[in-house]
């Protein structure tokens, strides 16, 4: 990518971010015409408690996705995978679902801390086995973690379908923001935190990005950036699951195309890894709203085809370079 | 001054090294030589805390590499591994500029960045400086990467086969970049390497290792000679003075 | 696993003590439990047999061959993504005719319809993919993710024919083993008879494809026209299988392994057979031990999945590490 083009990519992300940030409140079932709202409560009503609200849901949520599927790329060296597609979101909705089961009273803030420590454990594990595949042959991880992360998925249905939660699992899995409402996503927030601390550990996260053994000859303790982020990875996985369900593909898609434009300077390019995160989930509920208005499809559908599409590409444009 | 006392390894059911001991003083280029499997690159790599002391001590100016906290040892001690696949894209300059890291936590100052613009200089990266790693030849990448081993600016740099994938020309270069490191910037420099009329022509000493044990340690004039070589490489060679520097037949 | 005095016997021996095996299954699957209207009943459960027979030739065959073909144990047509193709297909099919137009339409015209759909996508996606001869562990990514995005778009398609139909997309992504189809058990017959038969007389050019393409080549295989051929036969096996039961993404894997492993050789004459007797085992065997045994009659998909899943994982584990 030439020099000229990157300043345009920056400009073409911010411009888009708020075409899309005010298209998201005006789009939707409820009539909403811009030079009404100053003067109608009922039209204000609708703006702050609901599309307010859905509109930083999805923001934070794509952000959050967008950085938590960086990190583990730069943790499992590798570029084709996420934690959502890997057994990161998989578990935390089994979390959910267990602690559903044997304590339904808990509340959400209780769920979201057993998922966090699910999703933690699942990610533990593909993490371990993805260090022991051979690094020759870097097709295997991604593969490894999609099959992973469709077994624990499988073990959350069957035990939903026992208990008779399938409903439940329906909504963790696919992941929609037509339910968020003020009050019901304000968990969401935290994440804006961990892409904050992204930011602020950039450097760090560069480095491990390099490999252990670059890590430690520049006096960085790569363990404790390991487990930093996947406690990063958990709490923004596990949130998502809890708040909007599983939204796919946007952590694996986001930062290769970034990296594409921009390098793997984190310094430089994580806060656009975190604003074209936000914009495709954006985007993509948009569409969503739109494409058979007045229904709706979910957020997490369009980003399975779109973001499989992407995915693909990104796939066969790597091996043709190659 | 790195200390080595009594370092043994064992790696599964393999000893890799027999109770080496062995110092370095400050100062000079020093070749580790030896055939495959001798256990250089673990040598380098317990001197660089990159695998953990199983039994001895390392000390690196007083500081035992086993008990130092990583950041203190990467002021003093820089190491580069044989070929660490850097996938990232990053530009030449970010990746040198990393070498910067132990020093300012990722803050770039103005003295930083003039040692920047200098290791760049050194290795003849000026014109690189702006292009992606994954854009370079495999020279110019294991350039960059000694560059921003340079860049740390540590008393010692370790080098584990710098001059593997490079060109005869980019190898000397390579080479001839390091002496000048060790004779204007007073560095230390600690490389394992292939060939050894390259560390016959630039080392100071030699130190040659064989199944995990040091056969003979000096300056070159000492340790390339027929009987010597014989014994670490396991067939007679002969050796041949030109300019005052030995030659090694290896590979008659 | 085998115990030692079944491994010294021949290869023939153990390929009849699977053939008892999987008649005794059958016979405990028509006889166990039997109750009330015996004509009834009886008729009831050879037509049930019969569908599991066939979809366990269907996806044995079609697993052995495509394993062959493209000289990888690890890759099935499920795992590529060819059931969620048929899946997509009847869901263009829906879109195309109109809910009511597909509801009128005869149930084999249907079929047909959809094979032919399926057939065409899969010759025009896999060909190039195989013929241009990617990397292995790409293919596989690719396969899956590919997956992903048909399954995907189905529920995208689902939903957009009637929004409020979330069953529809539920239903077409679990196997259902319980409930055949019996409206398209006949059809069904001719395909995989004629199928199989053509495979059966195929079996030493498919020993020489085992090789892999370069050494088939060198021995005067046409590799082009007989990729095409026998992709052809694959997808109608895989859209008899899908028709009947519904997707079922490990169980051809699951086969050829145990398969490969109680006939151990790669000689299709034996392998062939073996592959089919262990889907009648695993299919047939499996829904009586579950049924009469458990009392779970409807897990038998989500057992087989599980199971699978966890083959694979470990086959992977074990293609690493060599």
């Amino acid at each position: 990518m030439t020099e000229a083009a990157r300043p345009g990519f920056r400009l073409l992300l911010v411009a888009g971010l708020v075409a899309l940030f005010v298209a998201s409140l005006l789009v939707g079932v409820g009539d909403l015409p811009l030079r009404r709202i100053a003067g109608d409560p009922a039209a204000l009503q609708l703006l702050l408690v609901s599309r307010l609200p859905r509109t930083l849901a999805a923001l934070l949520a794509g952000a959050g996705l967008a950085i938590a599927g960086l990190v583990l790329q730069i943790l499992a060296r590798n570029r084709f995978v996420e934690p959502v597609t890997t057994g990161t979101g998989q578990s935390a909705a089994l979390g959910i679902l267990l602690v559903t089961l044997l304590f339904p009273a808990a509340s959400i803030a209780m769920k979201t801390a057993v998922a966090t420590v699910a999703a933690l454990a699942g990610t533990s594990l593909f993490l371990a086995v993805a260090h022991r595949l051979p690094p020759t042959q870097p097709f295997l991880i991604p593969l490894f973690g999609l099959v992973y992360g469709g077994v624990v998925g499988a073990a959350a249905t069957y035990i939903a379908w026992q208990a008779d939660l399938l409903q439940f699992i329906e909504v963790w899995t696919n992941g929609e923001f037509s339910g968020v409402l003020r009050g019901r996503y304000e968990l969401l927030w935290i994440t804006a935190a961990v892409v904050a601390l992204a930011w602020w550990i950039a450097d760090r996260l560069t480095i491990a990005s390099m490999g252990r053994e670059v890590s430690v000859g520049l006096g960085l303790d790569y363990r404790r950036i390991v487990q930093l982020g996947l406690v990063m990875i958990a709490v923004v996985s596990s949130l998502c699951v809890v708040v909007v369900g599983i939204i796919p593909f946007v952590g694996l898609v986001v930062p290769n195309l970034v990296s594409r434009l921009l390098g793997d300077n984190l310094r430089r390019a994580l806060p656009w890894v975190a604003a074209a995160g936000a914009a495709l989930v954006l985007a993509c509920d948009i569409v969503g709203r739109l494409i058979r208005y007045p229904y709706e499809v979910p957020v997490g559908t369009v980003l399975g085809v779109v973001g499989a599409g992407l995915f693909l590409w990104i796939l066969f444009g790597r091996a043709a370079r190659a | 001054m790195i200390e080595i006392e009594n370092v043994s390894l064992r790696l599964q059911d393999t000893r890799i090294l027999h109770d080496i001991s062995l110092t370095l003083p400050k100062g000079g280029l020093t070749a580790l030589v030896g055939p495959n499997g001798a256990g250089k690159s673990s040598l380098l790599s317990l001197v660089a805390r990159l695998q953990p002391l199983q039994s001895g001590r390392i000390v690196v100016d007083g500081l035992p590499v086993d008990a130092t906290p990583g950041r203190q040892l990467a002021k003093r001690l820089a190491i580069l591994r044989q070929d660490p696949a850097v996938a990232a894209r990053l530009r030449v300059r970010e990746l040198v500029g990393f070498g910067r890291f132990p020093h300012g936590r990722g803050r770039l100052d103005d003295r930083d960045r003039a040692l920047i613009e200098a290791a760049l200089q050194q290795f003849g990266l000026q014109d690189l400086a702006d292009r992606f790693l994954d854009t370079l030849s495999g020279g110019q990448r294991q350039r960059a990467l000694v560059a921003m081993a340079f860049c740390q600016g540590t008393d010692y740099m370790l080098l584990d086969e710098p001059l593997n994938n490079l060109d005869m020309q980019f190898a000397r270069q390579l080479m001839r970049d390091l002496r000048k490191a060790v004779e204007e910037e007073r560095r230390t420099v600690i490389v394992v390497l292939h060939d050894i009329n390259h560390a016959a022509v630039y080392a100071d000493r030699i130190v040659a290792m064989k199944a995990g044990r040091v056969v003979a340690d000096g300056p070159p004039s000492a340790v390339l000679r027929t009987e010597v070589l014989a014994e670490v490489f396991g067939y007679p060679m002969q050796v041949v003075e030109i300019d005052g520097a030995p030659l090694v037949l290896h590979h008659r | 696993m085998r115990s030692l005095a079944v491994s010294r016997l021949s290869a023939a021996t153990r390929l009849w003590l699977l053939a008892a095996l999987a008649v005794a299954a059958m016979v405990a699957f028509m006889t166990l439990g039997l109750r009330g209207n015996l004509t009834f009943a009886l008729e009831l459960r050879a037509v049930r047999l019969l569908a599991l027979v066939q979809v366990g030739v269907a996806v044995a065959v079609s697993t052995v061959v495509f394993q062959t073909v493209t000289a990888n144990r690890v890759l099935t047509p499920s795992i590529m993504g060819f059931d969620a193709l048929y899946v997509f297909g009847q869901m263009l099919l829906v879109l195309l005719l109109g809910a009511a137009g597909f509801a009128a339409l005869d149930p084999r015209l249907k079929f047909a319809g959809e094979a032919v759909v399926m057939v065409a996508m899969a010759l025009l996606l896999f060909v190039p993919l195989l013929r241009r001869r990617f990397d292995i562990g790409l293919l596989l990514l690719a396969g899956v993710v590919l997956g992903v995005l048909f399954r995907s778009l189905a529920s995208l398609v689902a939903r957009l024919i009637d929004p409020n139909e979330f069953a529809v997309a539920q239903g077409m992504s679990f196997a259902n083993f319980n409930t055949v189809r019996p409206d398209l058990l006949a059809i069904g017959l001719v395909v995989t008879v004629a199928a199989a038969a053509i495979v059966w007389r195929q079996r030493h050019l498919l020993d020489v494809l085992s090789l892999g393409a370069d050494s088939a080549i060198g021995l005067g295989v046409d590799w082009s026209r007989v990729l095409i051929g026998l992709l052809l036969l694959v997808a109608l096996l895989v859209a008899v299988s899908t028709a009947l039961v519904g997707p079922v993404t490990f169980l051809g894997l699951l086969v050829a392994a145990i398969a490969e492993r109680v006939v151990d050789s790669r000689r299709h004459f034996l392998l062939l057979p073996a592959a089919v007797l262990t889907a009648v085992v695993v299919l047939v065997g499996g829904q009586t031990v579950l049924q009469h045994g458990l009392g779970q009659a409807t897990t038998l998909g989500v057992v087989i999945e599980f199971v699978g899943g966890l083959v694979f994982l470990g086959m992977l584990l074990a293609a690493g590490r060599r």
